[in-house]
């Protein structure tokens, strides 16, 4: 222990690696995996896949969700065996039977979600499982650690302090502790896995400038995403993994086509043609809505707005701002704490979910996986799971099996459910397919308003699409649909109106040809205006509707 | 795959790669996301998660809960199968190496080793047969039966009853097993482990006690208001723990254990004073015999002592099975259990349900304890429980928390008990034995990688495998 921690300090002070220099396990490493196959059962989440980082390169990974790239990352921790290939390090294999191999060898993971004990600090974190002590008292050598980091972190600009509680530290800097994590092991190539999936523009950009301090730095980075605007403005070498695969290899100068039609394997449609809404009364009201949780925390700071009948109004904002606890009390799911929910002019602010859902609020959750759907459960009964008491699929406490299953057929056929049969389990399907189970359950019943959480969240191009277009259909029936995404794509594809919210609160109302650069503003709180210069051509802030129709 | 990684140095030569002929075009629909969903439904999403289930339960409920489950939900059939199988070659092995003859023997093993070895079979088989004698079908009785001379004088000297009487047994056995095993497999399917089945007897055995001989009514009314009374008494219990679970979240384990002492303690309380359940002129603690209008009818004569309860049992099953599958109540109760949020989500009340499930649980444990009283025991005593709460679980367990496999299995644990007696009496083979056995079927249901491993089946280490990927993902 003692001694791996002189080398980390021999590291620190020796300044920025430099490139070429090759010393005991090199500070450049060439990382190659070669041919390796990974299967779970009869499924193949890997396929002979090569892939070689250069040293100093940020290579990206690029993929749909369940393309296999977590998997493979995996696989290159040590977190799981491969089943065939091997892994080069310079040329030599290596054989990584569990992260510590990894970690001796170099390699840093930042995962998708963050491995931090929340109550420790900044640089007790940093030093857990290789604490350093000192070597006159055998105490803990706090001093130091907090030197490394201070140091590291004023090196590669991350602006981290060492005695923070990692608590109370927002997102975007919690991951930064994760790289410092992965730098003072002596990490030469640092994996990201989704880094960007729970950070705000403005955070986006910033750790786009870490990881270009980085590569300067000589550190190889594998930058694991399936934004291709993120991929296209950060990596030097982009790989496209379909089906566990690899389907190409670009340069970021591919056009976004490109690279979405290698992805997915045809060619999509990345804009939801739409003609202008013609909204009409108020259906939603919500009036000073305020939401809080069992420790007191406010979520939703008095929130009103309306959604008309014909509209889509669109809630953005980074994740954690209260857009959860808003749609789980719109559905009765969360007490209100103050405030008040009317449907056509009926007060719902004390309903059970069971009165809303009968007033006519569809809701299609955020986590499906966790609250939409019932994974053992077949595609048959999950499509009727809000639905199973009302006739025709019950009379009296009897299910009306038949009724329940002719109704799903219909559902299948409708929603192009791909499942081998209606008695499927729903969790053998597709995220996708999923997510259009929840929809048809949602969508065919009667409704008057639909609430929809993240409903694109972890889909495939081809899906989200299909999505899109059955959310305006709904649109165009004349339903009152509310959105909450924290993807500003989606905001800018579905909405007729945006509204951001920050801390629980709406920081504005805008229409959708606003700047992306403004609502990043107003999703940092409105406050941040100077500090959120966007770097052009690099990153989500740079995601206007006019580019999102591809270069 | 069509094509495969080009060279990093010529990125744009392959530019028609880029728009593949794979099976999505040839399978195309009208529309065109039809062929993508194609793709979505075969491509590897859930290779993060082969075995998504259990890896939703680790989140759901912990390691207690996915162990549980991979013991309910594991392969049913083979496994079980060849448990028993196992659980037999264990016992036969504790018994020939138990029996102080074979003992013996075997330390003359190298004089006469066949010998050590037959009588070491002989023993370890000769058990089987007698249990098998004792619960099943006794040959003996047969050739008796045709000793006598006349049919007449075989049915009514009993001979005819002696040749059933061995399944007659194992259904009295297999009765309030049956109905507590039902007490905790449907409350599992809701997702609450109940292991108060001690406690919820208890209840329904003060109330059937105290109906059938405080209060004198028609017969055919009074064994049906003493069924009733027992079910409430049960159902009291259990849903006084299904509402502090839903009021005040207290685990139903915790619960449901410390009910089981609270009455235990209040039954021998009951049981010590004259004035309120101990019989008159006794100083043991146990009531007065109830009335015989109060007795579950005998379904085939005299001889045979299994009664209507055994049919209640039956009923029960089949109507948990109903409750289960074919109500809305069901539908309910199973998807709390599977996944209490998005049953929730979806407008179920959640709390409501766990009562309601622990009250119905509570009256079939209640239940067991009526066709006990009412069956077989028709008076009560401090020791009336018995483990039947216990072996509920195991029944449970065994059954797999389905109703019809809780038939099964109650049936092969009421076998296993009444054959016991006979191969002690016959072989001198300890009536622990059948203990033994119990103990070794559910070791090896509880461990299916265990059973897997023995046998080489494929798919082993389910639970182990699932807990190291839910640590990795």
């Amino acid at each position: 222990m003692w001694q791996r921690c002189r080398i980390v300090l021999h590291r620190c002070h020796i300044g920025a690696p430099n490139r070429g220099t090759s010393r005991g396990l090199g500070v450049d490493v060439e990382l190659e995996l070669r041919g390796i196959t990974k299967r779970f059962g009869p499924l193949v989440a890997n396929d002979r896949i090569n892939l070689a980082v250069a040293p100093g390169q940020v290579h990206a990974l690029l993929g749909e969700n369940g393309a296999g790239k977590t998997t493979l990352m995996n696989v290159l921790y040590g977190l799981l065996q491969p089943d065939e290939g091997e892994i080069l390090l310079d040329g030599k294999a290596a054989a990584f039977h569990s992260p510590k191999d990894a970690i001796a060898a170099g390699i840093g993971m930042v995962h998708q979600h963050f491995m931090l004990v929340p109550v420790f600090s900044v640089a007790e974190n940093v030093t857990l499982g290789i604490e350093e002590t000192n070597h006159r008292t055998g105490l803990l050598d706090r001093r130091k650690t907090r030197r490394d980091v201070r140091d590291l972190s004023r090196r590669y600009g991350l602006e981290i302090d060492p005695d923070a509680m990692v608590e109370n530290l927002p997102v975007g800097i919690q991951q930064r502790v994760e790289i410092v994590k992965a730098l003072v092991r002596e990490a030469t190539v640092l994996i990201l896995d989704e880094p960007t999936a729970v950070l705000t523009p403005a955070e986006t950009e910033d750790l786009f400038r870490i990881i270009r301090q980085l590569k300067d730095g000589g550190t190889s980075v594998v930058f694991i995403s399936h934004k291709l605007k993120e991929v296209q403005a950060i990596a030097d070498t982009i790989t496209v993994l379909r089906r566990g695969a690899v389907v190409g290899e670009r340069p970021p100068s591919a056009t976004e086509d490109e690279l979405a039609a290698l992805m997915v394997g045809r060619n999509v449609q990345l804009r939801v043609s739409k003609e202008a809404a013609k909204p009409g009364e108020a259906v939603l009201d919500v009036t000073d809505l305020t939401v809080a949780d069992e420790t007191g925390r406010v979520w939703v700071d008095g929130m009103s707005f309306q959604v008309r009948a014909g509209e889509i109004l669109g809630v953005a904002g980074v994740q954690g701002n209260g857009q959860t606890e808003l749609c789980e009390a719109l559905m009765g799911l969360r007490p209100t704490a103050a405030g008040q929910v009317t449907l056509d002019g009926r007060d719902l602010t004390h309903a059970t979910p069971a009165q809303r859902l009968r007033a006519g609020l569809a809701y299609v959750p955020e986590d499906r996986q966790e609250d939409g759907l019932i994974g053992s459960f077949s595609v048959a009964n999950n499509m009727v799971l809000d639905q199973y008491n009302r006739p025709p699929f019950a009379s009296g406490i009897n299910l009306n099996l038949g009724a329940i299953a002719s109704r799903a057929a219909e559902l299948v056929t409708e929603f192009d459910v791909r499942t081998t049969s209606a008695a499927a389990p729903v969790g053998t399907l597709s995220g996708g397919n999923q997510q259009k189970v929840i929809l048809a359950r949602e969508l065919g019943q009667e409704h008057k308003v639909l609430v929809a959480s993240q409903p694109t969240r972890g889909l495939d191009v081809g899906s989200i699409e299909f999505v899109h277009r059955r959310i305006v259909e709904q649109r165009d029936r004349g339903v009152a649909v509310l959105i909450v995404s924290a993807e500003l794509d989606e905001i800018y594809a579905l909405a007729d109106r945006i509204a951001v919210m920050y801390e629980g609160k709406i920081t504005g109302f805008r229409p959708p040809t606003v700047p992306a650069e403004e609502l990043g503003r107003l999703m940092a709180g409105g406050s941040e205006a100077s500090a959120l210069a966007p770097d052009p051509g690099a990153g989500t802030t740079a995601a206007t509707p006019a580019s999102g129709a591809g270069t | 795959m069509s094509e495969q990684t080009p060279p990093p140095d010529s990125p744009h030569e392959p530019e028609a790669a880029a728009v593949p002929e794979g099976p999505s075009e040839v399978s195309g629909g009208p529309e065109p996301e039809a062929a993508l969903a194609e793709v979505a439904a075969s491509s590897p999403e859930d290779a993060e998660q082969p075995e998504s289930p259990p890896g939703e339960q680790l989140a759901a409920g912990g390691r207690a809960r996915l162990v549980l489950n991979s013991i309910m939900e594991g392969r049913p059939f083979t496994v079980t199968v060849l448990a028993l199988v196992a659980a037999l070659v264990v016992g036969g092995l504790i018994n020939a190496f138990s029996n102080t003859t074979v003992l013996h023997a075997w330390g003359n093993f190298f004089s006469a080793p066949g010998h050590a070895l037959a009588l070491a079979w002989s023993t370890a088989v000769g058990a089987y047969v007698e249990l098998f004698e004792g619960s099943i079908f006794n040959p003996h009785t047969v050739s008796a039966l045709f000793q006598q001379a006349s049919i007449g004088t075989a049915l009514h000297d009993g001979y005819v009853s002696a040749v059933f009487n061995p399944l007659s047994e194992t259904c009295v056995q297999a009765t309030p097993l049956i109905l507590a095993g039902l007490a905790v497999a449907l409350p599992y399917q809701a997702g609450l482990f109940n292991i108060g089945g001690q406690s919820q007897f208890i209840g329904g055995a003060i109330v059937a006690t105290y109906l059938g001989y405080g209060i004198n009514l028609p017969p055919v009314i009074h064994v049906i208001v003493c069924v009733l009374g027992s079910f409430a008494g049960g159902a009291a219990i259990g849903w006084f723990v299904g509402e502090l679970k839903a009021r005040t979240g207290a685990h139903e384990v915790i619960v449901t254990i410390m009910m089981n002492y609270i009455m235990a303690y209040f039954l021998a309380y009951l049981l010590a004073y004259h004035y309120l359940m101990q019989a008159p002129g006794t100083v043991n603690p146990i009531t007065s015999p109830i009335a015989s209008d109060a007795h579950l009818p005998l379904l085939f004569g005299t001889h045979l002592r299994i009664n209507a309860g055994f049919l209640i049992a039956l009923a029960c099953a089949a109507g948990v099975w109903w409750l289960l599958d074919r109500t809305t109540i069901g539908f309910e109760f199973r998807s709390i259990g599977k996944n209490p949020s998005a049953a929730r989500v979806a407008g179920m009340n959640v709390e409501r349900n766990w009562v309601l499930v622990m009250l119905i649980a509570g009256g079939l444990a209640g239940l067991a304890a009526s066709t006990v009283i009412q069956g077989t025991d028709f008076t009560l005593n401090d020791q009336s429980f018995g483990t039947y709460g216990i072996d509920a679980i195991t029944v449970a367990l065994l059954g797999r928390g389905r109703p019809v496999g809780v038939v099964w299995a109650g049936l092969l644990f009421g076998a296993l008990h009444a054959g016991a007696p006979l191969m002690q009496a016959a072989t001198g083979t300890p009536v622990d034995m059948v203990q033994v056995l119990e103990a070794v079927v559910v070791l090896m249901i509880a461990a299916p990688p265990l059973i897997r491993s023995i046998f080489r089946l494929r798919g082993g280490g389910g639970v182990l495998q699932v807990l190291a990927r839910g640590w990795g993902a």
